[in-house]
């Protein structure tokens, strides 16, 4: 089984830091790390691989650098990685960046499936993946929580939605976007990181794509960003100190006063409530 | 005029509510454009009433593709059947819910018709004079807010998070028009066949469609705890959160977690207990409308970000809570009984 794996180089939001004077998030010196919700689906597809042979290639568009994050995917025992890098690409929403990714996918070759994480923890919009099937014209499930069973025809998986876990069998190839549930990620090992040293990135330019140029890039996305600013973080909320017994007491009492002046209490379900 | 069009969701034959938050948003736009507010909804079979409900809480027209395959979300033929009747319509705006499937929908209809996307908006709004959707929406974990126009492509599409817009009362005497069109075969999607809807998982909640939620974190101590949790939140009316450091214990299962590796919500009440309100957390709940934090530690992070902080002892302030809670709840009943009983 031949797995592509979408991935993404964020920002590491674990070392974020947030300014105390204006409430906002620090973000020079931030370093970067292989989005984390795509280390499950590399996870997945390394699992995938053990049962079925086959061969995993890690691919990602961003900057020169982000081959670290292709890097780290190899170490984990990814067998190959595809960097898809160039000025032209940036500034891209996610039409897009799925639109480059889909003529990067049709240059690698044939494949049974694609996976990818659910959505990326920087621009957080979970598009990236559908966009991408549409393109390539493959069934697309989202929010995998598990693959039931997989061969080399089809898929079962099953879709952690609202009501519960929807069951669906696809035909490959197909594109599964996963969640958190679908695998705990290894770590990579010392053996993964001295073979990931030697392997050799793919790159590809924008010239090396059978790409329309005018769809590439800030020109080619349909979406622009007219304004950016910065949500302070603090709401400047009441605080209310509780030590003893009495001043639990009052605590609470203002806590409930608070949630009626609010119009809060009546707010909940009522076949829930008791 | 070209419309603004919001897309249904039901299940099993009913209606989901965010199916009339999305009608209140759309009809603000419509409004201020002047057009027609346009629902569309893709059933296997759904009943006159309920379409009757859409234009009672905004809508002007109603659009129900009907078909057998259209029972469960496959996100191909609900894509095939929406881009079939936009490229014959045009409306100028598409507003779908940020669900599983309105998650999933949207982009693919957006690359079908080469359209901008623009996920899960907090606000918006038309701008003047040249008549654009304007949309707002929180990224890198909500420490930015970006406005977003499609300035040449249409439509302007967007998702839009769960209870994060309240439905407009309904109203009964609002005039409007129900078309039913029924599917196209060939758009059926013969690659996807879901074989079930697995209800009732245990301890399974869906947090992202409450409008209350009660979450849990590493200062409930063991999993035992969570009850603490669960009971205050029965009280409400609400339903069970989590924090990731609960999840990664084992203390509670994932489809509980809250947070940027978990779900994001946007629900009218977030009470947590004994979380510290890590980054990740408060990306999470960033549009909640209301926030309660307790927690023992006056320099956790949550306190911040909450509109009421209390600091102090879960284990004692909990158990008081909710007795307050149900107190109120006896009290209110008895009151309503009592008016009930002198009309």
């Amino acid at each position: 089984m031949d797995i592509l794996v979408a991935i993404k180089q964020v920002p590491d939001t674990d070392k974020v830091r947030m300014d105390p004077l204006t409430g906002t998030m620090v973000r020079e010196g931030v370093d970067t790390i292989v989005n984390p919700l795509d280390l499950y689906a590399i996870e997945l597809a390394i699992r995938l691989r053990e049962k079925h042979g086959g061969k995993v290639t890690a691919f990602t568009m961003g900057p020169p650098a982000a081959d670290k994050a292709l890097k780290e995917a190899i170490a984990m025992g990814c067998d190959a990685g595809v960097l898809i890098t160039d000025r032209a690409f940036s500034g891209s929403d996610t039409w897009a960046t799925s639109y480059a990714l889909s003529r990067a996918v049709a240059k690698m070759g044939a494949y049974d499936l694609i996976l990818a994480g659910e959505r990326a923890t920087d621009g957080d919009t979970g598009q990236v993946g559908p966009c991408l099937a549409a393109w390539l014209d493959i069934p697309v499930l989202t929010y995998v929580g598990s693959v039931e069973s997989s061969d080399e025809r089809s898929i079962v998986a099953r879709r952690l939605v609202e009501e519960g876990y929807q069951r669906v069998r696809v035909q490959t190839p197909c594109l599964l976007t996963v969640v958190k549930e679908v695998a705990n990620p290894r770590l990579p090992t010392l053996r993964g990181k001295k073979f990931a040293r030697q392997t050799k990135i793919a790159v590809y330019g924008a010239s090396d794509l059978d790409a329309e140029p005018t769809f590439l890039g800030l020109k080619g996305s349909p979406t622009k960003v007219s304004k950016i600013f910065y949500p302070k973080v603090t709401r400047g909320g009441r605080v209310v100190k509780a030590s003893d017994e009495a001043s639990t007491d009052l605590a609470v009492d203002q806590l409930v006063a608070f949630l009626e002046e609010r119009d809060l209490l009546g707010a909940g379900d009522p076949v829930r409530g008791r | 005029m070209n419309e603004v069009w919001t897309i249904a969701e039901q299940g099993g034959g009913r209606l989901k509510s965010v199916s009339f938050e999305l009608l209140a948003r759309g009809r603000n736009l419509a409004d201020k454009l002047g057009v027609r507010l346009v629902s569309v909804l893709l059933a296997d079979s759904i009943g006159e009433e309920a379409l009757r409900e859409l234009i009672e809480r905004g809508a002007d027209h109603v659009v129900c593709i009907e078909h057998g395959a259209l029972r469960d979300f496959v996100c191909e033929t609900f894509s095939k059947a929406i881009v079939a009747i936009a490229r014959e319509r045009k409306p100028q705006i598409i507003l779908a819910a940020a669900t599983s499937s309105g998650r999933t929908l949207m982009p693919h209809i957006a690359v079908t018709l080469h359209a901008g996307l623009t996920a899960d908006c907090t606000e918006l709004d038309i701008e003047e004079g040249t008549g654009l959707l304007l949309q707002t929406r929180p990224a890198i974990g909500g420490n930015i807010m970006a406005t977003i126009k499609t300035p040449d492509h249409r439509p302007q599409m967007s998702t839009v998070r769960p209870k994060s817009a309240r439905a407009l009362e309904r109203d009964s005497c609002r005039e409007g028009t129900i078309e039913r069109i029924a599917l196209d075969p060939s758009f059926v999607e013969k690659r996807v066949e879901v074989l079930g809807l697995e209800r009732d998982v245990e301890g399974f909640e869906n947090i992202e469609e409450a409008a209350i939620v009660v979450s849990g974190g590493r200062g409930l101590k063991k999993a035992d705890n969570f009850k603490l949790v669960r009971e205050l939140a029965e009280s409400l009316g609400g339903v069970v959160g989590a924090s990731r450091e609960a999840v990664d214990r084992g203390w509670i299962t994932y489809p509980h977690q809250v947070g940027l590796s978990g779900k994001t919500i946007s629900p009218r009440l977030y009470i947590c207990a004994g979380v510290s309100g890590a980054i990740q957390h408060l990306a999470g709940i960033k549009t909640a409308e209301t926030i309660v934090s307790i927690n023992s530690d006056p320099e956790a992070g949550i306190h911040k970000l909450a509109d009421f902080a209390l600091v102090g002892d879960l284990f004692e302030i909990l158990p008081r809570l909710r007795k307050r809670i149900d107190e109120k709840r006896v009290a209110g009943r008895a009151k309503l009984a009592n008016e009930e009983a002198c009309s």
